[in-house]
């Protein structure tokens, strides 16, 4: 097959079995593991290894595997008011949305058929389009039985409303199912009331104040069973402005109290062309910065994940990227798929392990050299990185659908979320509209790291005060970030940079992605 | 005494055909539809017709 990952591609420079450089020694720390945002430091030995390959519940595996979606559940037992499920153009990329509806039968084939070409798939997923649970969660059940006869390395989890939950935490018992997602946007009827028109439930549809009491006491009571039992547990929350983004705080406060591993605050997307009920009256999603300061004051509460690309009901690939056409049940049924075979995938599993250990030491010498050189108390600053994946500053400035935004300081260099954006350079020419966007995109970051950028749109950026360098291609962000940070503080110290603090930016739906025919 | 599906409308998500207790309703030719000799507008069974009641895009309407 002509279309799998390269692995050079994710890797850089590097090739598959190829040593990472061996990184400085870290000074003031022998761990492996200290001070990363989300390695082994902060958590159990048996939630790590749970965790550490998931791309949707580890920032860190997010560089390096790839989940996939099924969309074998189209029923749902609520309305929200942020989705419209008649709604579904292949252009479009959100929660909710899916282009085709498998069988649980045609699901497996398409998950052994992506298995064999894209050594990164980790994780199987099922998040709807509706709800995984409703309608007796019948097709999910069936799915999750095929597939742990079939491809027993594959990790399951499902995503729900919580409204079926508590009936279903037997079935997510026996069949391992060790990550859940809950979405979560109220703890509070009151709030809740705006958000869900109506629920079906015990054969009834009920509405307003009484839907969401029904569903908050769902929630809690299927969230508390599932931590009990030892089940990680992440919850999705949409902020929604004027309407639950102040009341997320006690829902951070509420989840993290009954065991939940992972919180993940989304911005709303809404715009009229989607058909919802906030779409259609308006109803506006947040800025990337009020995002930012929600998520920094809950920073505290349950672990929070900042890297969620509220991705399709079908999603196949690395987060960030949607590669489900090439595995179109048409596509699917031409491939030859004798025999099942794991070994590229234990091989790149063993690959990462090798690299991941010696990250976490370059990572720590890097930040220990910024405290070192600045002391600890200057304050940190924002950078946009063109990236494809593997941690590396790979990916062309024109060609980026999406930056990913790291927050560099003494305390190190920490992701703290993406902005998409369409790509600059479309068959060769710039385009001036895009590279607006792309600005208004990353407005309150002082650089963007690229592989490689063309000389217009760095005139662009350095007119609008955003440091564009392309120094650093192929290097590890993180290290990259630090080596950067160091000298930026140096510069703003002697006046020569303006600080950006205080600027913001435009959250924006994912557009329209090219669809190879 | 039935309901039927406005296809048009319907997102053949398959909601209704799981609650429907007389199993009057079937996948047919890329929509749900409900057979009229099945179904009983669920008298005897629920208070409430449950394919309306579950239908995200309400289409399910008397016949």
């Amino acid at each position: 097959m002509s279309n799998v990952i390269s692995l050079d591609g994710i890797m850089g420079l590097g090739q598959l079995k190829a040593p990472v450089e061996t990184p400085a020694a870290a000074s003031g720390c022998s761990s492996s593991s200290c001070g990363s945002s989300d390695g082994p430091a902060d958590m159990s030995p048996e939630v790590w290894e749970k965790v550490k390959n998931h791309p949707c519940y580890s920032e860190e595996a997010h560089h390096y595997f790839a989940r996939m979606h099924v969309a074998v559940a189209p029923a749902c037992n609520i309305q929200c008011n942020y989705c419209n499920r008649k709604y579904d153009c292949s252009n479009e990329s959100r929660p909710g949305v899916v282009s085709e509806k498998l069988t649980p039968e045609q699901a497996i084939t398409k998950i052994l058929a992506v298995a064999q070409e894209i050594p990164q798939l980790s994780v199987i997923g099922i998040a709807g389009p509706g709800d995984s649970l409703a309608a007796g969660g019948k097709h999910t059940r069936k799915t999750f039985q095929y597939l742990q006869e079939k491809a027993p390395d594959l990790k399951l989890c499902l995503s729900t409303n919580g409204l079926a939950l508590p009936d279903h935490v037997d079935f997510i018992k026996d069949f391992n199912i060790d990550h859940v997602t809950i979405t979560i946007n109220m703890v509070d009827p009151e709030v809740g009331q705006h958000i869900y028109p109506w629920i079906f439930y015990k054969n009834k549809r009920w509405t307003g104040l009484d839907a969401a009491k029904i569903l908050h006491e769902r929630q809690m009571e299927g969230l508390e069973a599932l931590t009990s039992a030892k089940i990680l547990v992440k919850v999705n929350s949409v902020m929604i402005p004027g309407i639950n983004d102040e009341h997320l705080k006690d829902v951070n406060k509420a989840v993290k109290s009954r065991g939940a591993f992972l919180h993940n605050i989304m911005p709303l997307i809404s715009d009229p062309a989607h058909g919802t009920y906030f779409g259609l009256n308006g109803q506006r999603g947040p800025t990337a910065q009020e995002l930012k300061a929600l998520q920094d004051e809950c920073e505290g509460g349950a672990k929070l994940m900042r890297h969620c690309r509220q991705c399709r009901a079908d999603a196949v690939g690395l987060l960030g990227e949607d590669r489900g056409d090439e595995f179109t049940i048409d596509k699917i049924e031409a491939m030859n798929l004798d025999g099942y075979d794991d070994s590229k995938r234990r091989e790149y599993r063993e690959h990462v392990e090798l690299e991941r250990a010696q990250r976490h030491a370059a990572k720590e010498a890097a930040r220990a050299d910024v405290v070192e050189t600045l002391g600890a108390e200057v304050a940190p600053i924002l950078v946009a990185v063109a990236t494809k994946g593997g941690e590396r500053i790979n990916e062309h400035f024109g060609h980026a659908r999406e930056f990913q935004v790291y927050e560099v300081g003494p305390k190190g260099a920490k992701f703290v979320g993406h902005r998409r954006v369409e790509e600059y350079c479309q068959g060769g020419d710039g385009d001036e509209d895009a590279l607006e966007n792309v600005i208004a995109a990353i407005a309150d970051c002082a650089a963007v790291f690229v592989a490689k950028i063309g000389g217009c749109p760095k005139k662009s950026l350095t007119d609008a005060g955003i440091d564009p360098v392309d120094s650093f291609a192929f290097e590890y962000i993180e290290e990259s970030a630090l080596t950067y940070f160091k000298d930026y503080a140096e510069r703003l110290a002697q006046g020569s940079v303006t600080s950006r603090a205080g600027m913001d930016a435009v959250i924006r739906p994912r557009e329209p992605l090219a669809r190879s025919a | 005494m039935a309901y039927k599906i406005v296809a048009s409308d319907c997102t053949a998500c398959g909601a209704c055909e799981a609650e429907c207790p007389s199993n009057a309703i079937n996948f047919k030719k890329g929509t749900y539809v409900i057979d009229p000799t099945k179904c009983t507008e669920c008298e005897g069974s629920f208070d409430s017709q449950q394919c309306a009641a579950v239908c995200p895009a309400d289409c399910c309407v008397p016949a």
